[in-house]
């Protein structure tokens, strides 16, 4: 990494910023479906902008809200978050392949922001030699900042949005459906997401509690791989 | 407020580990094929798990409802994301979709019998 002078600093801002804007528009009114939900759930706007610096993570932190506002134990909350946030295993694995010369404390500082959102927008960068570990960092940092604003600003203002203004309830479940979208590239994933599905809707029928999430999620990523070994196997030629 | 924030730091180190060990690691070790596999499935497994049980159970213990309007809102907006793949857009348009549907007064449909 080349050091920054303060000309090339602003260029960096400019052009991280000009790549992660969409991610902070997006993330503007789940942050405060999040903010507002929170609140419902008992936490002050500090405890809210606390959990959006210390986890920093969508989904996961929804579920943990409502997991909070149904009495859960916080080793279940925080089992639940691990296997949520386990695809991030894959994006930094992803990511690695071109920050292989970058210092090691910036890629501590940036592996705080790899998120669904910024690996999206970072990957394409990195793999046609367009981007820089700098400005990857402003993507995160930009995310990170809009998340923090509008969670805390959602449970500082929900308390005057009335139940079911806007279809507020409604955000979490439209952006599982959009980044669900995301993930049907091909065959496999669209199986495996039927399987998770159907799977999930069973357990949950006839198990109380979270769990079915975590088993069904699990049990569908499993049959998905030997569907594809086999398949693969069979035809090499397919992929 | 020392169990929150205990609960916290407990969530942030799992959500960090996992976004910061392969970025440290894997320019030493790689993972096994199988394995990356298996991670490639977790995202669209787990948004399904999640998404899928929200739409079409309802009550505590669960059972099945396909006439919750989380549901029928969710077909335009599974729509919506694929033509357009926008994230805002598609969280404003089932947020107002949701919101209209739950303008709708039985009534208005009672000329139906």
């Amino acid at each position: 990494m080349t050091p920054l002078s303060s000309t090339t600093f602003s260029t960096t801002l400019k052009e991280g910023l000009n790549a992660g804007w969409p991610i902070c528009l997006g993330y503007l009114p789940i942050g405060m479906a999040f903010g507002v939900l929170a609140q419902k759930a008992g936490l002050t706007p500090l405890q809210i902008g606390l959990m959006s610096i210390m986890v920093f993570a969508g989904s996961s932190q929804f579920i943990a809200v409502s997991m909070l506002a149904g009495g859960a134990s916080a080793p279940a909350i925080i089992t639940t978050t691990f296997v949520v946030n386990l695809r991030h295993v894959l994006m930094s694995s992803a990511l690695a392949v071109y920050l292989r010369a970058a210092h090691r404390g910036l890629l501590a500082i940036y592996a705080y922001g790899v998120t669904d959102e910024s690996f999206a927008v970072n990957l394409p960068r990195f793999n046609t030699r367009t981007w820089s570990l700098p400005r990857a960092l402003v993507v995160n940092h930009a995310a990170n900042l809009t998340w923090f604003i509008s969670t805390v600003a959602g449970g500082i203002g929900g308390r005057f949005i009335p139940e079911g203004a806007l279809g507020i309830d409604y955000a979490l479940i439209a952006m599982f459906i959009c980044l669900l979208i995301y993930q049907i590239r091909k065959l496999i994933h669209l199986l495996t997401a039927v399987i998770a599905g159907v799977t999930a809707v069973g357990l949950a029928l006839v198990i109380p509690g979270n769990t079915y999430i975590v088993i069904a999620s699990i049990a569908a990523a499993t049959v998905g791989v030997i569907i594809q070994r086999k398949v693969m196997r069979r035809n090499p030629d397919n992929g | 407020m020392a169990d929150y924030v205990l609960l916290l730091l407990g969530m942030g180190l799992v959500t960090y580990l996992p976004r910061w060990l392969p970025l440290h690691y894997l320019s030493r070790r790689s993972l096994p094929e199988w394995f990356i596999q298996w991670l490639e499935l977790i995202p669209a497994a787990i948004l399904s798990a999640l998404l899928l049980p929200a739409l079409i159970l309802d009550g505590d213990p669960k059972y099945l409802d396909l006439l919750r309007p989380e549901f029928w809102v969710a077909l335009p907006t599974f729509a919506f994301a694929w033509w357009t793949r926008s994230l805002g857009g598609t969280v404003v348009l089932g947020m107002l979709l949701f919101w209209l549907v739950g303008k709708v007064d039985p009534q208005w449909f009672a000329w139906m019998g």
